[in-house]
């Protein structure tokens, strides 16, 4: 107990309870790990202090695609001096299979190889350099199978990891059939790899108990302990998580953070030692899955204002070699697919295939990017077709607010902001002074042309497995007022521990600073889930504030109680507390409290309510609201090379009712490059035998300064709560602005469609790489030519 | 034995494996695991430190990759790293702007952002003035995944808008006389026994030792080198590290020429080559990174032997020539001859690249030179051109034409040149001449690029060259938005 309480008179009690708190919710206040960036004093995994005696992983790779293992030698492994063990499949204790959902995904892999990549024996040296040489050292012998590289190849073999799976409404065939006009397509969507600055680290530290203290960079604290306990054998009490901060997930560490845990896990029970995996960077880049490639076919029906009568979307998610989270991925590219739109009659089809890759994973927006990439580009395609601008098209089809509302799983859209977001933006952006002025431009530019894009967002928000939006935390209130915070998320630089604190602080009415949250830890909070689906702050943000006020309604009670006053009368502001009539600082209340013998701990507790989903109907309401923005960017082309810049973006962002606007801004921005990256510059190249040739950031480009809109204007929509009752009616902000980098990538298509007069839609898959970009200028330039010679307009509708 | 300070700290280092990295060094060596390693390829810049070193009788502070960086090329230097940034227990400015703008969200990039911005404040021109293209050109070379930059930037601005005074300047003087008293004076050499490395310090010391250890290693800059080991997992038991002899790092402009050390980095080569060719410039600002070209050399570049390397394609194309030096005696070659096959090069073993000699520009000659990469930035060509044309009453009197990711090496195009020469500069001469590309050059495909892309890129790349000399009004370059 603390001897140094400041005393203050009442008047400056009452004083400052008259001010508003400034670190609550709504204020932009700073991460809290900032200062500790900035100076290399945040400590991650491997910065952590290391025992003399750690051993150091590194995991051997497969280097075939598809092969059955014909013999493993790990004899020369220890020939090299430093090595303390060598393991196969054959030396895991407990259970091989890491499979997040399904099983899979064996650890270390038994009988055969799948990808090039794949974990095959594991090393532990005592340096990371010789444990890998004493890893090249062993002796592998496989007998080659067939690989499946190509997604439409295992498309059309119907080679999948799980069935595929439909959602209907009405009468997608009849629609089509009967809409004034039709169109066909298909599209190639690039996968992404996750690029957190930090790869994949785990370090182990064997306990008495039998049991295993893990220290790992995972989105999933709860799956790593379970799945750390099941390669051991050991019931999960054994293992204890410990997480305190990731350098960058994005969904990368929801599942993939596990392979090196468990490796840890097991060469620490197997040694007695302390252990460490850290993947360097062409190793992560390999053997970890990465955003879902797609591949899309759609069949159109609409009528010549645009509306669409009918539609059927063929979405092939290419997932690799295992099922890992395909599954909901796929579904969620499914429930995307609609983006903004009321789709008439629809049959979207999801298919989930299977190739000789590394297993396609999480990654920001979790399949919802390439539903909406697949169904903007029909509304630019329809465009071109009609002449129309985009724009105009896409507003045309925008959900109704009474009708034309229903999802084709059954969501009725509420509260849907976009045209009044559309409109506010279009004007904010001078979309319609700049269309002219670019059109302009065009017509005098030979070589450079500028295009320009309006785009929407409708994200929905919760997890579809829906049992996965419950969520935990735990408060203590010490002696001396301070307050201990944990929950059952993850920080990755979202931000969210300092959201959660300000909820936190805006219960209890006290300063940030009071408020300690150390590192996420499965013996404070159990049974977490992972950190994903934007749901971070909504799930743990209302666990905590749950907690918190459990506490505070026992510190009401009991003030109530010792001062004879009404629980009404007891009212915190500001790090103060008024008694009725009487004021006395929150720190006096607490050691009251705790002399009156009140528990100043509590866990809190969280599910989210109303939602619902049957699946094996495809209909229900899956998503408890949806996040919506819009952008508008311009972009310049060089028609020779294919090159392009980003010239201006506006960005029109919802998040409800704010926790942290700053906070909330980055997370808009870093979304919005991040996914200007996926669809412009940042290409994953495999080669015909399946190795990824884009293996390091030597290869694989993600956004630079450069790349960032050279004028860029971001807006939180304001005084716009939540209408549902999220934690202080906010929204979440992880995913949905990932998806405004599609503005970029329609924009881009734009300036290569003023080469044949906007009456073409150029076929430019994603990514836009500057080859694509010059592949679709070479195409409108012949479609051009062919309409100069020709006396009808040059683009019919091909029906 | 080396020398250098770390930081304040005098550290003089006898038995190191000198295939140490600096990163290596800091992390495992010193404990300081505030530099982080996010590729260990020089690619990231998460590890990017400062180095300290004199010049004349000043300070120089500039960024490097510590990844790609052997403990060696601290000798005689001051490394600074981000722990040594925060002083008494309070941020440094260029920290608490990034702190105060929200630019830093999981922090890993943050220490190697913090180091470029620390050193873009300390060499911005006066004091409290931004400058958004050097700010840009500081960055390039940073990821970040998170934020988008615009937070950085906004950081990059309230640094240099409002420098105070810091604790490296109130030692300034303090530490010249530490890096006076470390200057070497003798040829330096690091070993763990089996793995040496020697560092001589004039021309003449350098042909003696490489002539004694023809299969040593060079290097200069190391940002190539260093690769062998970071990403292939070589070992390099002997090398000559060169980048401590300051005769082979003057930049001379003589009356017709530019005279380059060999081991001048790629920084300062930038102002008397920009000053000449723009197009020359404006290709060096989009060279790798700030940081690689603080290291990196116009000799190791052309000496590395890589097809995509982008300096040979100029300087071929302008008639460079490079000086190559075996023990006393010296030989001239036209760069072009240089290039003999994929990394095969006309140098000798023992025989190294002393200058390159770059020619002056004349007025009657065009120079144009283009880079086409997936990434505006740090990033590997997959063409990149260069023409020099001398045209005279209208008529092409003399074309030098040279491509880089064309072929095994960056190679002339001598039927593009041939259809040139003596036509007229016009539009029918121009699509002759993109047709005999298609003779010249039979490109590979890679993850980079199709051939039919670089054979069309190369063609369009000339065509781009004559329109901007024939209406040089069009707009025909998106670098040109900044």
């Amino acid at each position: 107990m603390s001897n140094h309480v400041t005393t203050r008179t009442q008047e400056e009690i009452a004083a400052l309870f008259t001010e508003d708190l400034v670190t609550g919710v709504g204020k932009s206040v700073k991460h809290d790990s900032a200062p500790k960036h900035v100076s290399g004093e945040a400590v991650y995994v491997d910065d952590r202090l290391e025992f003399p005696n750690q051993l150091h992983i590194y995991a051997r790779m497969s280097d075939r695609a598809h092969a059955r293992i014909v013999r493993i030698d790990t004899a020369p492994c220890y020939e090299v001096p430093g090595v303390a063990i060598a393991i196969t499949a054959q030396d895991i204790p407990g259970q091989l299979d890491i499979g997040a959902v399904l099983p899979g995904d064996p650890l270390l892999a038994d009988g055969k190889v799948e990808f090039i990549g794949q974990p095959v024996i594991a090393v532990a040296a005592d340096s990371l350099e010789t444990a890998r040489k004493a890893a090249m050292a062993a002796i592998i012998e496989y007998e080659d199978l067939e690989p499946v590289i190509d997604v439409v190849d295992a498309l059309h073999k119907k080679h999948f990891v799980l069935d595929s799976h439909a959602h209907k409404r009405g009468d997608s065939a009849g629609a089509l059939a009967t809409a004034p006009r039709r169109l066909q397509g298909s599209l190639h969507i690039g996968g992404q790899e996750h690029f957190y600055l930090e790869t994949q680290v785990s370090s182990v530290m064997p306990t008495e108990d039998g049991g295993m203290i893990v220290y790992t960079s995972t989105q999933n604290p709860t799956e790593v302990q379970k799945l750390v306990a099941e390669v051991l054998g050991v019931p999960m009490n054994k293992i204890v998580i410990d997480m305190r901060r990731m350098g960058g997930g994005f969904g990368g560490k929801e599942t993939q953070a596990a392979g090196p845990a468990c490796l840890c896990a097991v060469i620490a029970h197997l040694t007695g030692r302390p252990t460490k995996m850290r993947l360097p960077r062409m190793e992560d880049m390999t053997m970890t899955g990465k955003r879902h490639p797609f591949y899309v076919e759609y069949d159109v029906g609409f009528d010549d204002d645009g509306l669409l009568h009918g539609i059927e979307i063929d979405l092939a998610g290419n997932c690799g070699y295992s099922p890992d989270l395909s599954g909901s991925i796929v579904d969620r590219a499914m429930f995307h697919s609609d983006n903004a739109y009321y789709l008439g009659d629809a049959t979207i089809n999801g298919h989930r295939c299977k190739t000789n890759l590394a297993s396609n994973t999480a990654y920001r927006g979790f399949g919802g990017p390439q539903g909406m990439v697949a169904i903007e580009e029909i509304m630019d395609a329809v465009a071109r077709e009609l002449g129309k601008d985009p724009l105009e098209v896409r507003k045309r089809n925008y959900y109704g607010k009474t009708e034309r509302n229903v999802t084709h799983y059954y969501q009725t859209v509420e509260h849907n902001m976009l045209e009044e977001m559309t409109a506010e933006l279009e004007a904010s952006s001078d979309y319609a002074t700049r269309r002219e002025a670019i059109r302009a431009f065009n017509a005098a530019s030979p070589i450079l042309k500028k295009g320009l894009a309006l785009t929407p967002v409708k994200f929905g928000i919760s997890f579809t497995a829906s049992f996965l939006n419950q969520a935990g935390a735990l408060v203590h209130v010490y002696t001396d007022g301070s307050i201990h915070l944990n929950h059952g998320g993850t920080e990755m630089g979202q931000g969210l521990n300092t959201k959660v604190a300000q909820v936190v602080a805006e219960v209890f009415q006290v300063d940030i600073e009071r408020i300690q949250i150390t590192a996420t830890n499965t013996d404070k909070v159990p049974n977490t889930s992972p950190t994903a689906a934007s749901s971070g702050t909504d799930l743990n943000g209302k666990a905590a504030q749950n907690a918190a006020q459990t506490i505070k309604q026992r510190l009401v009670e009991f003030a109530a109680r010792k001062w004879q006053i009404f629980e009404e009368d007891v009212e915190f502001k500001n790090g103060q507390v008024r008694l009725r009539d009487h004021y006395i600082s929150f720190e006096e209340l607490i050691q009251q409290a705790y002399f009156g013998q009140v528990s100043l701990s509590s866990t809190g507790f969280y599910r989210t309510p109303k939602i619902y989903y049957d699946r094996s109907q495809a209909r229900g309401r899956p998503f408890y609201y949806f996040a919506y923005g819009a952008a508008c960017s311009e972009v310049i082309v060089d028609t020779l090379t294919g090159e392009y810049r980003m010239l201006r973006s506006d960005i029109l962002h919802d998040v409800g009712a704010s926790l942290n606007p700053a906070i909330d801004i980055g997370q808009v921005e870093g979304g919005f490059v991040q996914g200007l990256g996926w669809l412009t510059m940042e290409e994953l190249v495999w080669n015909d035998k399946g190795k990824l040739m884009t293996n390091g950031p030597a290869s694989y480009k993600i956004p630079a300064v450069a790349d960032m809109p050279l004028d860029l204007r971001v807006k939180l929509v304001e005084n716009r709560k939540n209408p549902e009752d999220t934690v202080f009616h906010s929204k979440a902000v992880g995913e949905p602005p990932f998806m405004l980098g599609i503005s970029v990538w329609c924009a881009i298509k734009d300036a290569v469609a003023s080469l044949a007069d906007y009456r073409a839609q150029p076929q430019i898959d994603a990514p836009a790489t500057p080859e694509r970009v010059l592949w679709g200028v070479e195409q409108m330039r012949r479609l051009k030519q062919a309409a100069v010679s020709l006396p009808e307009p040059a683009v019919e509708t091909a029906h | 034995m080396i020398q250098f300070l770390l930081n304040r700290e005098l550290r003089s280092e006898r038995a190191l494996d000198p295939n140490t990295t600096v990163l290596q060094y800091l992390r495992e060596y010193r404990g300081k695991t505030g530099t982080k390693e996010g590729c260990a390829s020089g690619d990231c810049g998460a590890c990017t430190v400062v180095v300290g070193e004199l010049v004349g009788d000043r300070l120089r502070y500039r960024t490097l990759n510590s990844c790609l960086t052997f403990i060696s090329a601290l000798h005689g230097k001051q490394l600074i790293s981000v722990e040594d940034l925060k002083d008494q227990g309070r941020l440094h400015s260029v920290q608490q702007a990034m702190v105060d703008c929200h630019g830093s969200q999981c922090g890993f990039c943050t220490p190697g952002f913090v180091m470029s911005l620390f050193a873009l404040q300390k060499n911005a021109g006066a004091v409290n003035e931004y400058d958004p293209h050097q700010a840009h050109e500081a960055l390039a070379g940073n990821l970040c995944r998170c934020t988008g930059y615009r937070p950085i930037l906004e950081a990059a601005e309230q640094a240099c808008g409002d420098r105070q005074p810091d604790q490296f300047d109130a030692r300034e003087a303090e530490t010249i006389a530490q890096l006076k008293a470390i200057a070497p004076r003798e040829m330096a050499e690091l070993s763990d026994g089996e793995k040496r490395c020697l560092s001589p310090l004039t021309v003449a010391e350098l042909a003696e030792v490489y002539a004694a250890n023809p299969d040593a290693r060079l290097l200069a800059g190391g940002t190539d080198l260093a690769l062998e080991v970071t990403q292939f997992h070589r070992e390099l038991p002997v090398m000559i590290h060169v980048g401590q002899i300051t005769e082979m790092k003057q930049v001379q402009i003589a009356d017709r020429h530019i005279e380059i050390g060999a081991v001048a980095p790629l920084t300062d080569c930038y102002a008397a080559l920009a000053a000449e060719y723009p197009d020359f410039g404006e290709l060096l600002q989009r060279f790798a990174s700030l940081q690689i070209r603080n290291q990196g050399t116009l000799g190791g570049n052309i000496g590395n032997a890589s097809p995509i390397g982008d300096s040979p394609p100029l300087l071929i194309a302008l008639g460079a020539e490079v000086i190559l030096r075996k023990g006393a005696s010296s030989r001239t070659l036209p760069l072009e001859d240089y290039f003999i096959d994929y990394k095969v090069t006309a140098r000798q073993p023992g025989e190294f690249i002393e200058k390159v000699r770059v020619p002056r520009a004349t007025p009657d000659r065009l120079f144009r030179a283009y880079k086409v990469s997936k990434r505006l930035d740090d990033d590997i060509s997959a063409v990149c051109a260069a023409f020099d044309l001398q045209i005279t009453d209208g008529v092409v009197a003399d074309a030098r034409v040279a491509f880089g990711g064309m072929a095994a090496i960056p190679k002339r195009a001598a039927a593009c040149e041939a259809t040139l020469n003596g036509a007229p500069w016009n539009q029918q001469t121009v699509e002759a001449a993109c047709g005999a590309l298609a003779e010249d050059f039979t490109p590979l495909t890679d993850f980079r690029a199709s051939r039919e892309y670089r054979l069309l890129v190369a063609q369009n790349l000339l065509r781009k060259c004559f329109l901007e000399q024939h209406a040089p009004k069009t707009e025909t370059r998106v670098t040109a938005y900044v």
